[in-house]
């Protein structure tokens, strides 16, 4: 199935979304608006003919300086049709992209690992916070205007430190608290 | 008498611990020995391969791809050469494919060993480990004799392999495979009926069918709940089509389950490796003829000036890949192993990224071990068959 007969397939389940068909040399591949992508995808789950039940990635690509400079991928694939489709949504850092995790559960750590990769927002994300960095890293390493290679301290806690005077006071009322 | 008060515990594993497979760390809660609740931090294998390999030519991205799952390196480099060879339009010659098969598979019979032997060790086997690790170091031998390399060959190259295979190629994998099928017979006999084995792994860990495809657990696991889906049978690539194999399968979805189909994948990986090298002759194409990729023969660079400057743009610039995106999966040791590459027609990538089927199997392991006991948890990380290379990439 190309993507001109799956954009016929989805036209009449899914009201006031318009598709549009990109080239490709491996399968279908088509774009869709952010408004109307969890209804696609839930369109594309459920019809007979499409049942795309899996989920098999999502990632994202950051086409800077173009404007929208985000396109997040997803690649769909259906089992009992033997199909695969790559479904894309274009969008900016500041345009939130819709959750798909009420369709496919897989979606929950892919797409958090986009917000961490790419700082693409994903609106109804239950638990949208770092994955593969550490949480308190600033930027999103996967953005073409982020260097590649940066220098960090590496970042230590103070050690617990006690002066002799401390240390023997500590002693001398912990003894107190264990009379012999 | 006072009332009794009862809480429950939080028990942090990892990342520093023996079954996990690496650096996974898990912080579970527990009522008891049953778990309450889960959850796994990943994250501290994460060495930004794919930001990585955006700086590099096409061709210096396979050392970096292998480097991901580490244990199943060189279906990671097939994925990634076949995707750039179908951007790139080429057609592998039919020798090139079987050997590309064999290598495959034998790197699968590598990775399940090691899976083998750690799973049972941490179920309490321990034996096991030292029986795997026997028969894993033939391969790596194996390794060795094609690339001098014995973790990661780099041997699959895009646009063919990086050499003809050395003399001593067939006697090494047919000697491997004579022996392996008994050895198989001998871990089996150890573990199939094994009372110990039996207990920790029947009923434990259950998925459904459903629930694997939904939480995108291609693989063996997804095959051990019924599904049939293999890439290698949906999908085919490198000529699998005309190669006879059985996809095994199982029903129950438990850890016993997986364990089946993993012995049993073994057993057609070996059937596939035997027809693969009585195809594969001792001489022959080894590259395809495209000049855009595959340097010229050596005597053609010495006397021929064009080839001395293909060969040398090879080497120096590389080669430049047309502007388009492919994403090709290869049934990979631990599940469907994708790469998805983006090139805007330059002589480096624009984006690279791997589907990393250990994060999938890490991220639905609160689905798998949830109400379970804490003992479980072991067994079904072993089970899952997770790399934390390749879950953090």
């Amino acid at each position: 199935m190309d993507a001109p007969a799956i954009i016929n397939a989805l036209g009449p389940l899914v009201a006031g979304a318009s598709y549009e068909a990109a080239p490709g040399v491996d399968f279908a591949t088509i774009y869709v608006a952010a408004d109307r992508l969890v209804a696609t995808c839930a369109a594309l789950r459920d019809t007979p003919a499409l049942r795309f039940n899996v989920l098999v990635e999502v990632t994202a690509a950051d086409y800077f300086p173009r404007d929208p400079r985000f396109e997040v991928v997803y690649h769909l694939l259906s089992v009992p049709n033997r199909l695969r489709l790559r479904l894309k949504v274009r969008t900016t850092e500041m345009v939130a992209v819709p959750t798909v995790q009420g369709i496919w559960p897989a979606a929950g750590w892919l797409e958090r690992e986009v917000w961490d990769m790419f700082g693409i927002v994903f609106d109804g994300h239950p638990d949208l916070r770092r994955l593969l960095m550490p949480e308190d890293w600033e930027g999103h390493p996967q953005r073409k205007d982020y260097p590649v290679q940066i220098r960090k301290a590496a970042q230590t806690y103070e050690p617990l430190e006690v002066s002799e005077e401390e240390f023997k006071a500590n002693m001398a009322r912990d003894r107190v608290k264990r009379p012999h | 008498m006072a009332e009794l008060r009862t809480e429950t515990m939080t028990v942090n594993m990892g990342p520093q611990h023996p079954s996990t497979h690496g650096v996974l760390r898990l912080v579970l809660e527990l009522d008891g020995e049953v778990i309450q609740s889960i959850t796994p931090t990943i994250g501290y294998l994460h060495t930004g391969i794919e930001k990585t390999a955006e700086q590099k030519k096409w061709q210096q991205v396979i050392p970096l791809v292998e480097r991901m799952d580490y244990l199943g390196a060189q279906s990671n480099s097939l994925a990634y050469a076949l995707a750039v060879e179908k951007l790139l339009g080429l057609d592998m010659p039919k020798r090139v494919n079987d050997i590309r098969i064999l290598i495959a598979e034998l790197q699968r019979l590598a990775s399940h060993l090691i899976w083998l032997g750690t799973h049972s060790m941490e179920i309490g086997a321990v034996s096991m480990l030292f029986y795997a690790i026997r028969e894993r170091e033939l391969l790596l031998n194996i390794n060795e004799l094609i690339a001098g390399f014995r973790f990661f060959p780099s041997y699959i190259r895009i646009g063919g392999l990086r050499e003809d295979l050395p003399r001593g190629f067939h006697d090494a994998v047919n000697a491997f495979l004579e022996r392996f099928p008994t050895k198989l017979d001998e871990y089996e006999g150890l573990l199939t009926k094994n009372d110990i084995f039996l207990r920790r792994t029947s009923g434990v860990g259950v998925v459904t069918q459903e629930d694997a495809l939904a939480w995108g657990l291609l693989g063996p696991i997804a095959r051990a709940a019924g599904s049939d889906y293999d890439v290698r049978r949906y999908f085919p690539y490198c000529g699998y089509e005309t190669y006879d194999f059985a996809v095994p399968t199982a029903t129950e979805g438990d850890v016993f389950a997986r364990y089946r189909v993993r012995m049993q994948e073994m057993r057609e990986s070996v059937k596939i490796c035997k027809q693969a090298i009585a195809r594969i002759t001792p001489t022959g194409a080894w590259a395809c003829d495209d000049t855009r990729v595959v340097p010229p023969p050596k005597d053609k660079v010495y006397t021929e000036m064009e080839a001395l400057i293909q060969h040398f743009l090879i080497y120096s610039q590389g080669f430049t890949v047309p502007a388009g995106e492919a994403y090709v999966p290869v049934e990979g040791p631990r599940g469907e192993h994708g790469t998805y590459i983006v090139s805007d027609g330059t002589n480096r990538p624009w984006r690279v990224k791997m589907r990393a089927p250990s994060f999938m199997a890490i991220q639905a392991l609160p689905k798998l071990v949830l109400g379970g006991l804490i003992a479980d948890v072991v067994a079904v990380i072993g089970s899952n068959d997770v790399v934390m290379g390749d879950c953090d990439r």
